[in-house]
């Protein structure tokens, strides 16, 4: 019940993040959604994609440090008060969120997060009837 | 250690009257004498006895002070061979002290004084603070680290036979430094100048005016290198005058060379040592005037004489002669050194040092860039490093490696630097021999 995400490190210096789309857009790879912290000296540039095997071969190719990790994306209607009470059973369940961003994916809203324990996260899911995302 | 300065006349500028002025011919007379008894007494040693025989010499070729090149040079790395007391020329029981180098990378080196040993080391402490004025009635702050550093101890012992009260601050906790310097009526510190700097800040946080709240008036400086512009600014900032020391533990440790009055060159003495500078390519003598590497030779050392021991610092000889009446040879500061040891804060640091624990990391590349940066706070050491592969898609783990690489590498070189991690291919590679240390401080401007 999760998606394959890209997390790209990233120097905060000019010209790293366009050099990692240039050679994703020449991929024809296609960004779902994407999101990068602000830091100090880097940080990691997180992106879901069409095709993130494909996406992960190319930027390694490319020496860009780049790993393939798993994330829980789950679909929410997009009403006010849709994320307070997908994030409140996890927050009841005791379930911790490190990082998380949102985005509208035909015409529903995905909260993509990493949480302190996936396998938790995905039982307090199941239970509470929640849909997750797997591919795009 | 005994107070001689209080039997001397307070108005005589010199410490040592009789060597100190010396002329040319007297000094290279006595240097004649003292270097032909040196050689003599290295023959009590293993090392310089085989050192001897490899070469086809014996002490009997040494007939005058040119003879001197015929003598092979002694390094670092064969104090690091004969590790920890194979260049002694005495019996280990006529020791009283040993210091060691602050450097970890394999062996250090151990450094043997005699009780004689100690006592010729302290009067040339006293001899160069007496040179730039300092007198019994003055009260003499050692803000340097004591231990195997031989800043605290050696400035120490010749404060004392100078006849100061001394007062042995040790380095750090500034604001009971300036605590001791305002209740004591400390009129002259030793310390590293980037210290001085950060001093400075304490004073102006606490409402400290040194000028209108202290008695300062002298400071002795060294152990780091540092720029003229650094000591005119530590100069105007505390309206005291700071002299330039310098010193190493294999001579003996402070003590070597010192600036008289007029701050021209630092006074090497010629009584305990002799100076040369050579290229460090060809090891060939380089005119006065010109850079190069300095190389010394004791005089009086008892327990550890060093013939010919390469320094790797590189400087100049700047002039035989001076105002202030001493014709003690004149050496510029130091310029830089031969090899790629970095002096930080008074500490030794080899890139080798740095490479070494940065291996010890998987998540790390080999590549790597050392950066030495001077701000008010003094020196700083940026350690950038790549990352061999992304491990994490966390901020934190990767936060947490550069603390890791940080807390080995403080246990290693004991400062802390800042480490930053950068991505694969980001360091510039050069062709051959890589490029591991750019040191912008103002020093090597």
């Amino acid at each position: 019940m999760t998606l394959k995400q890209l997390s790209i490190f990233l120097e905060n210096r000019g010209g790293t993040l366009v050099r990692v789309l240039d050679l994703l857009s020449q991929a024809g790879i296609q960004i779902i959604a994407s999101s990068v912290a602000d830091t100090q000296d880097y940080g990691i540039y997180r992106v879901l994609c069409d095709d993130p095997q494909k996406a992960y071969d190319i930027l390694r190719e490319s020496a860009i440090n780049v790993q393939l990790s798993d994330v829980i994306a789950i679909s929410i209607d997009d009403t006010p008060g849709s994320a307070a009470r997908a994030v409140k059973a996890l927050s009841d369940a005791g379930v911790g969120i490190r990082y998380l961003y949102s985005f509208l994916w035909k015409g529903r809203g995905v909260l993509a997060f990493r949480a302190d324990s996936g396998d938790r996260a995905c039982e307090v899911i199941s239970t509470a009837g929640i849909t997750c995302l797997t591919s795009f | 250690m005994e107070n001689e300065g209080i039997k001397r006349d307070y108005g005589c500028e010199y410490f040592n009257p009789e060597v100190e002025t010396l002329s040319r011919g007297e000094i290279e007379a006595l240097q004649l004498k003292r270097l032909r008894e040196t050689v003599q007494h290295c023959m009590n040693s293993a090392f310089y006895r085989s050192r001897f025989e490899e070469a086809g010499l014996t002490p009997d070729d040494i007939r005058t002070l040119d003879d001197l090149r015929k003598i092979p040079f002694t390094t670092k790395q064969d104090l690091r061979d004969t590790y920890p007391f194979g260049t002694a020329s005495v019996p280990l029981e006529k020791c009283v002290r040993l210091h060691s180098s602050s450097g970890t990378t394999g062996n250090p080196t151990v450094i043997l004084h005699t009780d004689r040993d100690l006592d010729e080391w302290a009067n040339q402490v006293a001899r160069n603070l007496w040179m730039v004025g300092l007198r019994p009635t003055d009260v003499f702050q050692n803000s340097s680290g004591y231990g195997m550093f031989t800043g605290g101890l050696g400035f120490q012992y010749g404060a004392e036979k100078l006849g100061m009260l001394t007062v042995p601050a040790a380095a750090g906790n500034s604001l009971r430094q300036i605590k001791f310097i305002k209740d004591f009526g400390t009129t002259a510190v030793h310390a590293v100048p980037s210290y001085l700097t950060r001093l400075k800040e304490v004073m102006d946080q606490e409402g400290v005016d040194p000028r209108r709240d202290t008695k300062l008036r002298i400071f002795a400086i060294g152990a780091e290198p540092h720029s003229e512009e650094q000591r005119r600014r530590i100069e105007e900032m505390f309206g005291v005058k700071a002299y330039n020391s310098f010193g190493m533990s294999e001579m003996c440790g402070p003590g070597v060379g010192f600036e008289c009055k007029e701050q021209n060159g630092l006074h090497f003495w010629e009584d305990y040592y002799i100076v040369e500078i050579v290229d460090p390519e060809t090891l060939e003598p380089v005119p006065d005037g010109e850079i190069g590497e300095l190389v010394l030779t004791t005089l009086r050392r008892e327990a550890m004489p060093l013939l010919r021991y390469r320094t790797r610092d590189l400087t100049r000889v700047l002039g035989r002669s001076c105002p202030c009446g001493r014709n003690h040879v004149r050496i510029d500061r130091m310029r830089g050194r031969s090899d790629d040891m970095m002096v930080l804060k008074g500490v030794n640091i080899f890139p080798i040092q740095i490479e070494k624990i940065l291996m010890q990391f998987p998540e790390l590349a080999s590549n790597y860039l050392i950066t030495l940066t001077t701000d008010n706070n003094g020196d700083n050491m940026t350690v950038e490093v790549e990352l061999e592969e992304l491990f994490t898609d966390d901020y934190v783990g990767l936060q947490n490696l550069a603390k890791s690489v940080q807390r080995a590498l403080k246990d290693e070189i004991l400062l802390t630097p800042y480490v930053k991690l950068v991505a694969k291919g980001s360091l510039p590679q050069s062709e051959g021999k890589a490029v591991r240390v750019v040191d912008k401080r103002s020093v090597y401007k």
